[in-house]
């Protein structure tokens, strides 16, 4: 089984602080993988690494069968490679529909014109419809999405995701703010989407990690401190100082 | 498919229904073609109204809908303008030249006839010689043409270079300010070849149309200007629609999450602010012919926040309140400016109007932007909230 995503020997800093240091990852297709570690261990600069925000200053990204290296695309060309990421604040469009939001999502051709000449289908409805069913929010499609609460719009941004179809989903701390029965129905979805798909969580909250039951990555300064199962992870002395402090 | 459109929005119906009723109206009550109770200047002003309308809903489509602030639309507005003037001046100069020269004994070769039309529209400029650019005013299919291609072009160079370094915001704002001084500034120079501050005049006078009185001239521009207005608002209603109006607000509140949906964002504005600035100059190529005049002072940046002003004012993100805020600011405009508005006495000090009109203005701006960001337009969302 080869990799979906491999990265070898990334570095990046910041005015001279080294966020990522020599960070090797994998992932394969499927699986599910949560990264922990501490604050300013580089978590969100891995995600924006890998969805082509943050440039790094060497190391190789490569993505798929064909092993193209992703650094140098554009956002929104990794997005059509089928990254999708949802960020720690649920960052959903206010102003518009439930409906609205997931649409634009859909996977579609996404230059200008094929969009102004786009006529919706009854496939794409019907896609629609599903992804609402999964995310619990069938009966608020017509609803504006800055009226959802703070759960739902977590789920909509989600539902979001899936509904772009990627064959990566980077997800920054999911469960932020959710009641525990939100948790719950948040870990099925994610759980539910792995079984096909390659789905990173980065995740604080570890009893949250424990419920999603996979393999763990530990970051610190920038680089893989440990891997293998929660137990495992948690038993390391190093992981123990890191998270305890020295 | 348009049909369907327009059925499933009944708000373009609704705007379409005013525009014609009240060209209708205007039209019965002109002196041309009615009762004559409007005057043909009047009738002018509100030809021109509508213009601007119809630049307005431009800029509310790119500011209002994408979010970019553009201080540049004006000045694609004023090149529409210059483009279909150098026809009319041409076209015009011509026949007055070639009716002089006819009364000579011997006929007059081509370069003759060349050189006086030449030093007739540049002697005021102290030259003698076509510039360059005016290498088609003698065609009326190709200036119309240029009508098109000219704010297109610099619009998609423009935008390109600006979109693709991630400019935005207020920075971006001051980029198309700083397009809008350059250009004004150049058109200022004597030699830009487009007469300097003279700017380009008498183009009311319509070639062909020496005999057609005013009154009925400017009823054909009210109309063209009217149908124009129609078509550009259906135009962007349609372009508003379904997903591309989805994804264009959606870049107007978070470009960056837009990014990570797979869309190239760049793309997406540089083609509406393409478009808006080719639609700013079509409404300018028919502003100018019912103002008359055109000179550099009409493309000074101040017009293109005036621009802003009476989207800011009418509501932005609503392409009726574009039109409502335009028609509503600068017929009042012209009203307290004209001297139509009396002077207010408070005994120690006398207002006129002529000098407080900016004043009163610039107080309603900052208070609708304050206190109703929705500005005119979203009053009609509460009527229309109430009644559903």
């Amino acid at each position: 089984m080869s990799a979906l995503l491999e990265l070898s020997g990334v570095s990046v800093s910041f005015d001279g602080f080294k966020a990522i240091n020599n960070l090797a990852f994998q992932i394969n297709e499927p699986e599910m993988r949560a990264i922990i570690g501490p604050n300013g261990a580089g978590k969100t600069t891995f995600m924006d690494i890998v969805t082509g925000k943050t440039k790094p200053d060497e190391g190789r990204v490569l993505w798929g069968e064909k092993s193209i290296n992703l650094i140098g695309k554009s956002e929104s060309q990794i997005a059509r490679e089928g990254v999708g990421r949802k960020f720690q604040k649920p960052t959903v469009f206010e102003d518009q529909t439930v409906r609205e939001n997931l649409a634009m999502a859909l996977k579609n051709p996404r230059g200008p014109f094929e969009v102004l000449f786009y006529r919706k289908s009854a496939e794409g409805a019907a896609r629609i419809e599903a992804i609402a069913e999964q995310i619990n929010l069938t009966d608020q499609l017509t609803r504006k999405s800055g009226e959802l609460s703070h759960g739902q719009k977590q789920w909509l941004e989600i539902g979001m995701l899936l509904a772009q179809e990627p064959r990566l989903l980077l997800v920054d701390e999911p469960a932020a703010g959710m009641t525990p029965a939100e948790r719950e129905k948040t870990t099925e979805i994610l759980v539910e989407a792995a079984k096909t798909r390659a789905v990173v969580v980065v995740e604080h909250d570890m009893e949250f990690v424990r419920r999603l039951n996979c393999k763990v990555t530990v970051l610190h300064e920038g680089s893989v401190l440990a891997e293998g199962s929660l137990d495992h992870v948690t038993q390391n002395p190093e992981v123990i100082d890191v998270y305890l402090g020295r | 498919m348009r049909k369907s459109f327009i059925a499933q929005n009944p708000s373009v119906l609704w705007f379409l229904a005013c525009l014609g009723l009240f060209t209708v109206v205007v039209t019965l009550m002109a002196e041309a073609t009615g009762a004559g109770l409007i005057s043909t200047s009047f009738v002018k002003t509100l030809g021109k109204v509508l213009c601007l309308c119809l630049v307005a809903i431009a800029m509310d489509v790119v500011w209002g809908y994408c979010g970019i602030l553009s201080l540049g639309h004006f000045a694609f507005f004023g090149i529409g303008g210059y483009a279909v003037g150098m026809w009319l001046m041409y076209a015009r100069t011509e026949a007055i030249v070639v009716s002089n020269l006819a009364e000579r004994t011997i006929p007059a070769t081509p370069t003759e006839v060349n050189d006086a039309i030449a030093t007739q529209i540049f002697g005021v400029v102290g030259s003698s010689e076509f510039p360059l650019i005016w290498a088609f005013s003698h065609s009326l299919v190709l200036q119309l043409l240029l009508v098109v291609l000219v704010p297109g072009l610099l619009a998609l160079i423009f935008g390109w270079l600006a979109f693709r370094s991630r400019v935005t915001g207020v920075y971006l704002s001051i980029l198309t300010q700083a397009m809008t001084l350059a250009l004004a500034l150049y058109l200022f120079q004597n030699d830009s070849g487009l007469r300097g501050n003279n700017g380009l005049s008498g183009l009311q006078n319509i070639p062909g149309f020496e005999a057609v009185p005013q009154s009925v001239v400017s009823m054909g521009f009210f109309w063209a200007s009217a149908i124009a207005l129609g078509l550009g608002y259906v135009l962007f209603a349609r372009v508003l629609s379904g997903k591309m109006g989805s994804v264009i607000r959606a870049i107007r509140d978070d470009e960056t999450r837009v990014r990570f949906l797979g869309y190239h964002v760049e793309s997406y504005k540089l083609f509406i602010f393409t478009l808006t600035a080719v639609v700013a100059g079509i409404a300018g190529a028919l502003y100018y012919p019912q103002a008359g005049i055109i000179n550099p002072a009409e493309i000074a940046p101040i017009a293109s926040i005036y621009l802003a002003v009476w989207v800011a004012i009418g509501g932005r993100g609503r392409l009726y309140g574009a039109v409502i805020g335009t028609a509503f600011v600068s017929l009042l405009s012209s009203w307290f400016t004209g001297g139509g508005a009396p002077a207010v006495n408070l005994g120690f000090y006398t207002i006129q109007w002529t000098e407080w009109w900016l004043v009163l203005l610039g107080t309603s701006f900052v208070a609708v932007t304050l206190f109703f960001p929705a500005g005119i337009g979203g009053l009609f969302d509460k009527f229309a909230r109430k009644s559903s």
